[in-house]
């Protein structure tokens, strides 16, 4: 993966060739010092799919999420065996880039992370800048948080005020936020780690409505504790357990007709 | 999962198993219904016919019931997979149930008509053995869904192919009495339809048997769909 690959990327999902997956994780460990904590995960990301990952706390299903571009590593004594592929490119070879990979799989985190001390236009815009080289014109990033912000569902309630601090919205408000600034980079896919954990039932509903109207844009993987949450707004389900992947499903499958008892024992609370 | 959480869904639990054990009764006394109906008629009882048409509105109260509960668990629980397969079912097997009931209140309304006809005949053995079937067959298929048994299931549903035997031997039997005898037409016509409403019991368990493989395998195979897919 080079730079130059990077900027000339024209939209957020070039198109890949036919059945193959946007992501293929093969056989990743992830590790905290000596625990293992994700132990031989192998699953696909579909194009366009919204993909949920569940399963108790502490099963590693946002350790997963991390390795997927490479924001694990971030963590002292962390580190990841076997491969992630991004559109058949191994993330994790030694030439790869980590920022240019967190441009393209762009993340948004349990409470929103807007920057406290830069404007709402400005919050939008912030990561075109981040890996140092040359930032788009004003003109041309004023452009794109418009898009972003539209295409985040803030747009309408923020348009008249792009100069005051992000911090004045709400919290809801402040998480389409982040993902109006993670859609900046035009990235092809999305990591969510529990995006309305912290939300009110009003913002959370507008959160899923965004991540149901991205699907087919960009390639969705979110993490939720809320099995419901999963219900309604993914095309496919991962169950993990003590680190392992138990069952990738469709959604429609997996919580009607789950096929692995654990499974089946996790979703109708019979666990343990 | 949290400690809020799993003491929820303990609660749902309980809930389910008071659900079960509504079901049971509610299917114990339809069964009973079925029996007391063709006593009756075997035994040209009036008081158990009205008996009968009486205890009806029970079960449609259970019904009710048990719809009312299962509508709330649903709402409130939102619950996945064998619980969501058990809810979605005990609100079709309740149905088949109350139905159980109105073919019992059909045939005690045969005995009536029949007493008040001055002619009689004797209703033939294998009404009493279709009774007999049929009520086993309800039986099992309630067993079969609350223990979420698809073997079982699966069995009931081939038994009732004998009831559909019975009904079509009962029919060319009744018919030969008709023409030999054309006095015996109205008793005879009612004891058809009493046939038929124990034919239709045996449907109903039958669904109830369907249900159940549902419940317990997650498949369906009522109108022959699992023959198609294969």
């Amino acid at each position: 993966m080079t730079e130059h690959a990077v900027a000339e990327l024209p939209v957020a999902n070039a198109p890949i060739p036919a059945a193959e997956p946007r992501v293929a994780v093969h056989s990743l460990d992830a590790y905290f010092g000596a625990q293992r904590v994700v132990r031989g995960a192998t699953v696909d990301f579909n194009e366009g799919q919204v993909t949920a990952i569940i399963g108790p706390s502490g099963c590693g299903k946002s350790t997963l999420l991390r390795c997927l571009n490479r924001m694990h590593e971030t963590v002292p004594t962390a580190r990841v065996e076997g491969e992630v592929l991004l559109d058949g490119r191994d993330i994790y070879a030694r030439e790869v880039n980590a920022i240019q990979v967190r441009r393209r799989i762009g993340m948004v985190f349990q409470r929103p992370t807007p920057f406290p001390t830069m404007s709402i236009r400005d919050n939008v815009v912030a990561g075109l800048r981040a890996d140092g080289r040359k930032a788009p014109s004003r003109a041309e990033q004023d452009e794109i948080a418009v898009w972003a912000l539209q295409r985040a569902a803030l747009w309408d309630e923020v348009k008249d005020r792009l100069r005051d601090s992000a911090l004045a919205l709400s919290g809801g408000q402040q998480q389409r936020l982040c993902i109006a600034r993670a859609l900046a980079t035009k990235p092809r896919v999305l990591l969510l780690d529990e995006p309305t954990a912290s939300l009110d039932p009003l913002s959370t509903q507008k959160v899923e409505e965004l991540v149901y109207e991205l699907r087919g844009e960009v390639t969705i993987v979110m993490v939720t504790h809320n099995m419901q949450q999963a219900a309604r707004v993914s095309d496919r389900t991962a169950f993990m357990l003590h680190g392992e992947l138990v069952e990738v499903a469709p959604t429609s499958r997996l919580f009607t007709t789950p096929g692995d008892e654990r499974t089946e024992a996790y979703i109708t609370g019979r666990f343990g | 999962m949290t400690t809020e959480t799993t003491s929820g869904f303990r609660h749902f639990h309980d809930q389910l198993g008071a659900l079960k054990q509504r079901l049971l009764a509610m299917s114990a006394r339809a069964e009973e219904l079925v029996e007391l109906s063709v006593d009756a008629l075997l035994t040209q009882d009036v008081g158990k016919a009205q008996a009968v048409i009486e205890a009806d509105r029970e079960i449609d109260q259970q019904e009710l019931e048990v719809e009312q509960l299962t509508v709330e668990l649903l709402a409130l629980q939102q619950p996945m997979a064998k619980d969501l397969r058990f809810l979605i079912s005990t609100i079709k097997v309740t149905s088949d149930l109350e139905r159980v009931g109105d073919h019992a209140v059909n045939i005690a309304q045969s005995v009536l008509r029949m007493h008040a006809l001055p002619t009689h005949v004797t209703p033939e053995p294998s009404i009493a053995e279709m009774a007999r079937r049929a009520r086993s067959m309800l039986a099992d298929a309630l067993d079969a869904f609350v223990r979420g048994d698809g073997a079982l299931g699966r069995d009931v549903c081939k038994r009732d192919d004998v009831v559909d035997a019975l009904h079509d031997s009962l029919f060319r039997v009744m018919l030969t009495h008709m023409m030999g005898d054309p006095r015996t037409i109205n008793p005879s016509l009612e004891l058809l339809l009493v046939s038929r409403n124990l034919e239709r019991v045996a449907d109903l368990a039958t669904n109830i048997g369907e249900d159940a493989v549902f419940l317990a395998e997650g498949k369906q195979i009522k109108h022959h769909a699992e023959q198609a897919r294969q």
